[in-house]
């Protein structure tokens, strides 16, 4: 045991003293590992700032909320087969909320009617279109993920009066009134006045596709003045209990539905239940996609770099093949050397490791000054990681030259010039 | 060259028991097609406290017989039994550490790590033997000063001359007291001054009662042993005991 720590340190003090004698070389040879380690932690961290983006725009869906469509949000490749469909109505809504308040230990807790549709909204000489409309009830208060950045949701009361007022998102808001508050103006939605009684706080979008920010909610009665009773483009929106438990939540949910409609059994269908899970199966593939990629792609630059090491520690034991010998005769065993390479080896890889965590490090720094929401975060695993690898690349890079050298016959090894 | 040694140092110690015991050794080396008979069959035994000079021309066995008697290698056939140690069937571990412990080299281009003081490169065979560094430090030190060193343990190599670079080489074939010490053409790089210095050294070891074998081509380093063997065609042409 204790030769082994003698033999260790040997080592240790080896390798220092072969990279700071040829430090050029080293430095070099550190540099593939360098590039390395940037690379794969940097990808490392684009994909998990990926994941936690994707998560985020999941929870602004709200984690909690199913909602039933006449379409599936994905996969409806077949349309034939929903075309047919009965809209979503507002009738089938109380006829739902009944049926979950009438069943014990429901999961789900209650359903809100909603219509949606594109609109243009005008105030004070400016305009936006294509926002996002949303007429429902005052229920949806209680399902609406984001925060007022001002202002409040419309009342039941509100609502049952049709009263001309809304809810903006904070993009629209921003366009509409870049210079003055938005809250208590006015703004015009199909030629008609609406009062601006709140604002959301600023949310982003879902998966870069769908903001969040160029929304506008108003009371469905109003809704349905405007635009018409049609029921092409609506949905109930369903919260849950728990949403742990999403599976028995769908499955309660869909059976409800079947009452509702009426369906019996051997019947299909004739709604879709829909949530951010859906979007979650759909983009695991691609996620995982995006993972296997990134890291091979980096993990290529990692290995040139480890071909790097291996080039220079053959280099290294060929040229001290004298030295073997000698540390041969005076009695190193094979481990001896074999340990003494790798080491070498080793050393330049956590060299590399090291310097490379440190441009990561300022690549950091630099990124989270000037784009603060970028999600990159320097931890503590990064480090143990980095660490992790550099050591693995260093024993795997210096293995064979290291085996070769701890092989070497002592006498053709002392002869050598 | 090398004048010979003063009469009165050349006093014949008595021998001690067995350390090598050499039988019917034949070495056989494959080069290309051709079949190199390096060693013939020599039998030999040395013991302790013996001054041993190997001659012969190049082509001779002699460096063959050296690596053997070293250990650095393993005869193709015959028997080679080191203190009572079957050395022949020994894997390359095994070796290490006969070599570690009991054998003592001398290189003729000295083998000094470079980089390495004195200090180190004298303490490089103890670490091999798992000595702790304390004791390390001082039997090194005590090496050192043996061969009159004592002032240059923090000098590197580059900073010291070819005959201290020798001293510095002979003290780590002393330093962990092996059963042989194994010289080859130790004096070929020196100047015949330092050669002089270097063979009083061995003088001293040998009454010491230290184990000296050394390999080499200059009949004026010879002499100062006490038996000359003269390899002729891989085998032992003579034998011979100084008068």
């Amino acid at each position: 045991m204790g030769r082994l720590i003698y033999e260790f340190n040997e080592a240790v003090r080896i390798a220092v003293a072969q990279i700071r004698a040829n430090k050029m070389r080293s430095a070099l040879t550190a540099l593939g590992v360098i590039i390395g380690i940037v690379a794969v932690t940097l990808m490392g961290t684009a994909i998990r700032g990926i994941n936690i983006g994707f998560d985020k725009s999941l929870e602004m869906l709200g984690g909690d909320v199913l909602y039933v469509d006449k379409w599936p949000w994905l996969g409806a490749e077949d349309w034939w087969n929903y075309v047919d469909r009965p809209y979503i109505r507002p009738e089938d809504v109380i006829n739902l909320n009944r049926v979950i308040d009438a069943s014990d230990n429901s999961e789900l807790e209650f359903g809100v009617f909603s219509s949606f549709r594109s609109a243009t909204i005008k105030a004070n000489g400016l305009s936006v279109s294509g926002v996002f409309t949303r007429g429902t009830t005052a229920d949806y208060g209680r399902i609406l993920t984001a925060d007022f950045a001002e202002g409040r949701l419309f009342t039941d009361a509100e609502n049952e009066a049709a009263r001309q007022v809304c809810i903006l998102g904070s993009d629209v808001a921003q366009a509409l009134f870049p210079s003055r508050p938005a809250l208590g103006s006015t703004v015009m939605v199909q030629g008609q006045p609406f009062q601006v009684i709140g604002v959301l706080a600023r949310q982003g979008s879902f998966l870069g596709l769908f903001s969040f920010d160029n929304q506008m909610v108003m009371p469905l009665g109003a809704f349905r003045k405007y635009f018409g009773v049609r029921n092409d483009n609506t949905e109930i929106m369903v919260k849950m209990r728990d949403k742990t438990r999403i599976d028995q939540a769908r499955e309660e949910l869909t059976g409800a539905m079947r009452r509702v409609r009426g369906l019996v059994p051997g019947q299909r269908d004739n709604f879709s239940i829909n949530g951010g899970e859906a979007f979650k199966e759909k983009l695991d593939p691609i996620k995982q996609g995006i993972t296997f990629a990134g890291l091979f792609v980096t993990g290529l630059s990692l290995f040139v770099g480890a071909i790097g090491i291996m080039n220079i520690t053959f280099v290294s034991v060929k040229e001290r093949t004298k030295e073997i010998g000698t540390r041969k005769a005076l009695g190193a065993r094979r481990f001896t050397i074999l340990l003494q390479f790798l080491i070498e080896a080793v050393s330049i890889c956590v060299l590399g490791g090291i310097i490379g965590l440190g441009v990561t490090y300022a690549i950091f720094a630099v990124v989270k000054a000037t784009m603060p929401t970028f999600p990159i975060e320097f931890s503590v695993m990064l480090v143990a990681i980095s660490m992790l690898v550099s050591v693995v690349t260093g024993v795997l890079s210096g293995i064979v030259p290291a085996w070769g050298a701890s092989r070497l016959d002592p006498v053709v090894a002392l002869r050598y010039e | 060259m090398t004048p010979p040694a003063p009469a009165e140092s050349r006093v014949m110690r008595p021998v001690g028991p067995l350390v090598i015991s050499i039988e019917g050794v034949t070495k056989l080396y494959q080069m290309g097609e051709e079949t190199i008979h390096a060693l013939r069959g020599v039998s030999l035994e040395i013991r302790r406290n013996e001054y041993l000079a190997i001659m012969g021309p190049s082509g001779s066995g002699k460096s063959t017989l050296m690596n053997m008697l070293g250990c650095l290698d393993t005869p193709t056939a015959g028997k080679y039994e080191f203190n009572g140690h079957d050395v022949a069937h020994m894997s390359d571990d095994e070796l290490a550490e006969i070599r570690n412990r009991e054998i003592g080299f001398v290189f003729q281009t000295f083998n000094l790590l470079p980089r390495s003081n004195a200090l180190r490169n004298v303490e490089l065979p103890l670490i091999y033997a798992g000595v702790k560094a304390n004791e390390r430090r001082e039997r090194a030190t005590l090496a050192l000063e043996s061969v009159g060193l004592g002032n240059r343990i923090h000098h590197k190599p580059n900073e010291l001359s070819g005959g201290q670079r020798q001293r510095v080489a002979i003290a780590r074939a002393l330093v962990n007291r092996p059963s042989i010490i194994l010289a080859d053409e130790p004096t070929g790089n020196l100047d015949s001054k330092t050669g002089v210095e270097i063979l009083a050294l061995f003088e001293d070891l040998y009454d010491q009662g230290n184990t000296l074998i050394v390999v080499t081509h200059e009949e004026a380093v010879a002499r100062h042993a006490r038996r000359i063997i003269r390899l002729h065609d891989g085998l032992i042409e003579s034998d011979r005991f100084a008068e």
